[in-house]
């Protein structure tokens, strides 16, 4: 098909739209095979083709906006340490460096160059988060990167079709899960093989060459769909601030947003220093979520690629918190990372007049529950009798309103994970779940209000004390409301029995205990007292908000079951 | 294809009807042959627009409404009162501390970048959620007693508010359906009036979401179900027909009506299962081992892979939903189902053009009213059926039997303004781009299924029905690497047609949670004979002594994954032996999907599912297809011939005239009442002995070169 066939621009559509399944098919090999619970529960993964100069073409949509362009960017670094002209086929690639890679040593990338008779033609990539790296596991308890774990270089994985054993064994011999990590290595390396048969079937079913017409298009096409987007906005600089409780201190994000003719341009001067523990963020997952964030509101449908992710450039200066320097702890990088896109929502609502959500939990309120011998403080007479587990499952407070609605209840946002039913999380392991419900008047009072949290109360079955290694935020700093909006419920962790518990790090509850967590409620947007009586009388009737708070919050007043109109008319008045 | 009145297992005059959201198709099968007919449904009471069918019906066929001796019956009602929520005013009684559970759902965003989604609202809404106190926990043990007064004082509440269903959904009732059956015993005693459905009995398995989900959906459609299928039966047995009814499923089995009033969720998406359960007889007709079935309508299109003849299976299903089709914008239930992929995609489908300058096509659909821009009842927007005729795949003289008359400058008018224009392509040209963007996206959407169940697609056979799948199923199959193609006879009526070649079947599902470390093979047997006995008291009033077959299989996955696969196990008393026996199997299963196994990794065992089944009917092989001459076409037609990139002057072959062993060289189109082949200039098609178009693809374009 040449470039001169009348039909030329429909084919170009096709193979983007192609090319586009390729790498979706890429990612479903890697979640349907993949071992560690982010990957299948959270999709924690991802999975893109490249061309030769490194550029992404096309990345799945997958449950992890961390991945967006960091995926994009490690495949430079990959091509800094090993030109495509040095590569041969059959060699793979990887590495777990944050820096260079998704942002801590769990997430694994693996880069393999596609070969078409003797020539290489594109590059596919994927990360997945494995189980286990070794260290301290995942936790934000370290004080240096050296102590979270094994460290991979940029190095081959295979060379010319040759396993590197010698690497796999270092794996093996310093990871808690060997079975299950190698395991999603050698899935990673599985899913790049799918991605790039896919790719040589359609380039022999459209007679082309190679990707250099293809991509072109795609980027450029890409890239001018953005900037006419960011065009639609006002142009300007907008700074936005946000407070978060951080690990032993609170912590701001400041972020100033310069919308120009054709670029987005985020700078985070003025936040505050990296954290002594594991909350800090490399650069790359700043970037990925800031992405996120605007790509959100600005240009929702324009698919990620080298071209649509030009038009965002974040810079923050070094040793803040949100460009953590090596060797700085990063393993959960995204208690911090996480709640990027609510400064970026900050930000455009100016630039949008008013379009964009409230502030919400943003951060995963995921219970990794683990009990027995080695991984609980406590009596070890008691704790030798106790069955040794541990689990995670991902659970979420409420989401900010939403310009023309109220914020969606216990739901993630901006991860994509789903939760994990009670019933198999007690199948599993000896725990109980009592309790699983919304929070009653955690959402931000507003003209559209904050989704809700939830509350969980958890306790053992055994009469044993069991642990949480929590990453939690938003407990002294609640999700802020916007244009009047009030602020969602802040979060609590805390047991039955009093005992404090802290937002980050491993704790223990003691034996006939129960953790209770309640998650914060999303912000309100707009004034709540302009909020249609009948909204609030119906989330009265459905428990979601309290009579009180509805005549406090909304001066909406409720007597014996049935509104009080003149109380109301005049509290609203 | 007369039956055969010799064989013992032939069940005679069979009647079938498919109550569809436009048309309500009718289908009888006797000694003298098939006989077909599609009347309008009658949304209001359907059973009307039933009966009067079948008096047409039996009219064409001179036979009595007494000699009927199986009718089978299909329904969307139970679907359509979900999506318009116009099912009973229900409520869901849980465990304290869980009633939100059914909202809370996955706690998930099913897209990533749009911030502004709804979720689909639950069924009962969270003031009619009640909880009471109980508890058990993952082993059938009680850790709180059922406190009775708790569920005593809801009455009153339940009463004013006029609730006509009940859903009991308890936390662990899988494991131990005690509570749940104490709870039921008190509200039938309170609340006479009340259906009441336990979701121990509707959907005993582990997860408590999609459990609670589909006892919802359950109690929601009983009592309009029960209505219509009383007045149903009382209105044909009026009638004089005293035959057994069945109902057809979406597992693709038959089952009593009885069975329908108690489980009325498991008669959601019998039609699309119908045209599957077709696409396997074609299967097995013409000897196909591995096939890839093609319906596509109006609206949307469905996928399903057919191995073995045997339509693929699962037990999760997803219904109504509301964005763009997108998996996880609807209510999960967990049910016997046929599976397959749906997308927005049909002759209906919308197509526009992206901030990117890319075609979109569906899933909006302009629908019958005001349908595509060239049926001239106001539609402006052009669909893929307006594409279809700018091409030249539809005689617009000849649509829907001349029943519709189409305005192909209507299409033309829409394609060019919508499309043509912004992205600088002339008429033909855009309209064949909204004809590649409809078989991509259908193609990727078949690619990514496969993948998920660990399938090549490229050695299959397509089987293509429905009114718009034999247009644009020869391009599917190149974009598939497909060779063949077959368009069977009656396509029009496929899926009660369908409904005649279903055996009658039941399957029970159990969770009972058990590592293959400790295999309790004791415990199993007692488990398998109670499903046993519980399946066959469902099938064996309606099999009458007909030898019946058992299927067994277990939910497995290695310790501490997120998903279970299906894995087939033996059907007899099991030993401690079977441990190996049991890790082998699932390792044959867990290679054929994902192509390796994991060594030294502990396995568990979450569910247990047996089905029991009849026969289906038997099937009558076609004998091979004999030399036969050059078709004769019946006039000529303008078509665009993606190959040359022009309209070329292309024979039109009018399919009643077509004789067995006939042969025709793409391009070409075989034009019938209900719809058009388009025969691609990839493809050569034949007439095989039993009436079916059967393309062929000629030497594909590498090995030609």
């Amino acid at each position: 098909m040449s470039a001169n066939h009348p039909l030329s621009p429909i084919h170009l559509q096709i193979m983007w739209d192609r090319l586009i399944a390729v790498v979706e098919e890429q990612a479903q090999t890697l979640i349907r095979t993949g071992f560690s619970t982010s990957v299948r529960e959270a999709g924690d993964v991802s999975a893109g083709v490249f061309d030769l100069g490194g550029n992404m073409l096309a990345q799945a949509v997958t449950g992890t906006p961390g991945h967006v362009n960091s995926m994009a960017k490690s495949v430079g670094h990959f091509l800094n340490r090993f030109p495509v002209a040095t590569m041969k086929e059959g060699d793979v690639f990887i590495t777990n460096d944050p820096w260079k890679g998704t942002g801590h040593l769990h997430d694994f990338t693996v880069l393999t160059p596609t070969f078409r008779r003797g020539r290489p033609v594109a590059l596919f990539a994927s990360t997945a988060h494995v189980v286990d790296v070794g260290g301290r596991g995942l936790t934000a308890d370290a004080r240096q990167v050296y102590e979270e774990g094994l460290y991979v270089p940029i190095m081959r994985l295979a060379d010319a079709g040759t396993v590197n054993e010698t690497l796999l064994e270092i794996v093996r011999s310093n990871v808690r899960e060997p079975v299950q990590v190698v395991g999603d290595l050698y899935s990673l390396v599985a899913c790049n093989d799918t991605g790039a048969k896919r790719l040589l079937e359609m380039l022999d079913e459209f007679e082309i060459d190679g990707l250099d017409r293809l991509g072109g298009h795609v980027l450029e096409r890409s890239k001018e769909a953005a900037i006419q987007a960011i065009r639609a906005i006002t142009p300007g600089s907008y700074k936005y601030s946000l407070m978060l409780d951080g690990y032993d201190k609170p912590i701001e994000l400041v972020a100033t947003m310069t919308i120009g003719n054709d670029e987005i341009v985020v700078d985070y001067s003025g936040t505050s220093p990296i954290s002594a523990y594991g909350i800090n963020v490399p650069l790359c997952y700043t970037e990925a979520y800031s992405s996120f964030g605007i790509k959100c509101l600005v240009f929702p449908k324009v698919p990620n690629n080298a071209g649509s992710l030009s038009v965002v450039r974040v810079t923050a200066p070094e040793n803040c918190i949100l460009n953590a320097q090596h060797p700085a702890p990063v393993a959960i990088r995204h208690a911090t990372g996480l709640m990027l896109p609510d400064v970026m929502f900050g930000c455009l609502h100016q630039a949008t007049n008013g379009n964009a959500p409230a502030e919400g939990a943003s951060n995963l309120w995921n219970l990794m529950l683990m009990g027995g011998p080695g991984r609980v403080a406590g009596d070890p007479a008691l704790l030798t009798k106790a069955t040794p587990f541990n689990i995670m499952s991902f659970h979420s407070g409420g989401m900010g309103a939403r310009p023309g609605k109220d914020g969606l209840s216990a739901t993630a946002f901006p991860s994509g994970v789903k939760n994990v039913a009670v019933e198999i999380t007690e199948a599993v392991a000896p725990v109980v779940v009592w309790r699983k419900e919304f929070r009653t008047d955690s959402g931000g009072a507003g003209f559209y209000r904050g989704g809700l949290g939830q509350t969980m109360e958890v306790s053992l079955l055994e009469d044993a004390p069991f642990a949480l290694s929590a990453t939690f935020e938003r407990i002294d700093n609640p999700p802020k409301g916007r244009a009047g909006g009030q602020d969602g419920l802040p979060g609590v962790v805390r047991t039955e029995s009093g005992a404090p518990m802290k937002a980050k790090g491993h704790q223990t509850i003691g034996r006939g205990d129960r953790l209770i967590v309640e998650m914060p409620g999303g912000g309100g947007l707009g004034d709540a007292r302009q909020r249609a009586v009948a909204d609030v009388l119906a989330d009265i009737d459905a428990g979601l908000v309290s009579v009180e708070a509805a005549a406090r919050d909304y001066g909406v007043v409720v007597k014996n079951g049935a509104l009080d109109t003149a109380a109301t008319e005049k509290k609203r008045a | 294809m007369a039956t055969q009145k010799q064989n013992p297992d032939q069940r005679g005059v069979r009647l079938a009807v498919d109550i569809g959201g436009t048309f309500t198709d009718l289908a009888l099968e006797s000694p003298q042959g098939r006989f077909s007919h599609k009347i309008l449904t009658t949304p209001r009471a359907p059973e009307q627009g039933v009966m009067d069918g079948i008096t047409i019906l039996l009219g064409k066929a001179k036979i009595e409404w007494s000699a009927i001796d199986v009718f089978v019956h299909g329904t969307t009602l139970a679907t359509n009162a979900i999506i318009e929520r116009k099912g009973s005013p229900t409520a869901l009684i849980t465990t304290q501390g869980f009633r939100d559970s059914l909202e809370m759902a996955y706690e998930h965003r099913f897209e990533q970048y749009d911030v502004m989604i709804d979720k689909p609202p639950p069924l009962v809404p969270r003031q009619w959620r009640l909880e009471v106190t109980e508890r058990m926990n993952s082993r059938g043990t009680v850790l709180i007693p059922l406190d009775e007064a708790s569920a005593q004082a809801l009455v009153p509440q339940l009463k004013a508010a006029g609730i006509q269903s009940l859903a009991i959904g308890l936390l662990h009732s899988y494991a131990n359906p005690a509570h749940e059956k104490r709870l039921r015993e008190i509200f039938a005693a309170a609340l006479p009036e009340v259906s009441i459905t336990l979701s121990s009995d509707v959907c005993p398995e582990m997860r408590e979401y999609e459990r609670f989900s589909t006892t919802c959906a359950n109690a929601y459609v009983q009592p309009v179900m029960a209505g219509y299928l009383g007045r149903l039966e009382q209105m044909i047995r009026a009638k004089g027909m005293h035959c057994p009814i069945y109902l057809i499923t979406s597992g693709g089995g038959l089952t009593t009506i009885d069975l329908a009033r108690r489980y009325p969720i498991r008669l959601v998406e019998s039609g699309p299962a119908g045209g599957a359960i077709l696409a396997a007889r074609v299967a097995n007709e013409c000897g196909l081992d591995k096939v890839l079935s093609f319906d596509m309508g109006g609206t949307t299109a469905k996928i399903c892979l057919i191995d073995d003849f045997v339509p693929q299976q699962s037990r999760t299903f997803e219904v109504a939903r509301q964005y763009r089709f997108q998996k996880g914008s609807g209510l999960p239930l967990r049910i016997p189902v046929i599976e397959m992929v749906e997308i927005g995609a049909g002759g209906g489908s919308i197509a526009g053009v992206d901030e990117m300058l890319r075609i979109g096509v569906g899933p909006e659909s302009a629908a019958s009213e005001p349908g595509p821009a060239c049926y001239g009842r106001g539609g402006t927007k052009p669909t893929v059926t307006d594409a279809d005729v700018a091409l030249g795949r539809i005689d617009p003289a000849r649509f829907a039997g001349g029943t519709i008359s189409l305005k192909p400058e209507r299409s033309n008018d829409a394609i060019a303004g919508v499309i043509g224009k912004p992205l600088k392509l002339d008429d033909i040209e855009a309209a064949f781009g909204i004809c590649e963007v409809v078989e991509e996206n259908m193609a990727n959407a078949a690619r990514v299924h496969a993948v998920e169940r660990g399938k090549e697609l490229s050695d299959r056979t397509l089987i293509a029905f429905g009114g718009a799948a034999p247009l644009h199923a020869a391009r599917l199959a190149e974009k598939l690497g497909i060779d063949s193609v077959i368009v069977p006879t009656g396509a029009g009526v496929g899926s009660a047609v369908g409904f005649l070649a279903a055996p009658v079947g039941y399957e029970i599902v159990r969770s009972r949670y058990m590592t293959l470390d400790n295999f309790d093979a004791s415990q199993l047997n007692a488990l398998f004979k109670t499903m046993r006995a519980e399946a066959a008291e469902v099938v064996e009033p309606a099999t009458r002594g007909r030898q019946l077959h058992e299927h067994r299989t277990a939910d497995m996955r290695y310790r501490g994954q997120g998903h279970e696969i299906a894995v087939t196990v033996p059907v007899r008393a099991y030993t401690s032996n079977d441990r190996e026996l049991f890790h082998q199997e699932f390792e044959k299963a867990y290679a054929a999907l994902f192509g390796r196994t994991i060594p030294d990794l502990g396995v568990e065992i979450l569910s247990w599912t047996l089905r029991l089944a009849d026969d289906p009917p038997p099937v009558v092989k076609a004998p091979a297809t004999p030399k036969g001459g050059k078709a004769r076409s019946s006039g000529k037609r303008q078509l665009f011939d993606p190959a040359q990139a022009r309209m070329v002057s292309v024979p039109v072959y009018w399919r009643p005239d077509l004789a067995p062993g006939e042969t025709i060289e793409g391009p070409a189109m075989i034009t019938e009442d209900e719809t058009s082949t388009f025969v691609s200039s990839a493809f050569n098609a034949t007439i095989n002995p039993i009436g079916y178009i059967v393309l062929q693809r000629r030497l594909r374009r590498a090995e030609a070169a």
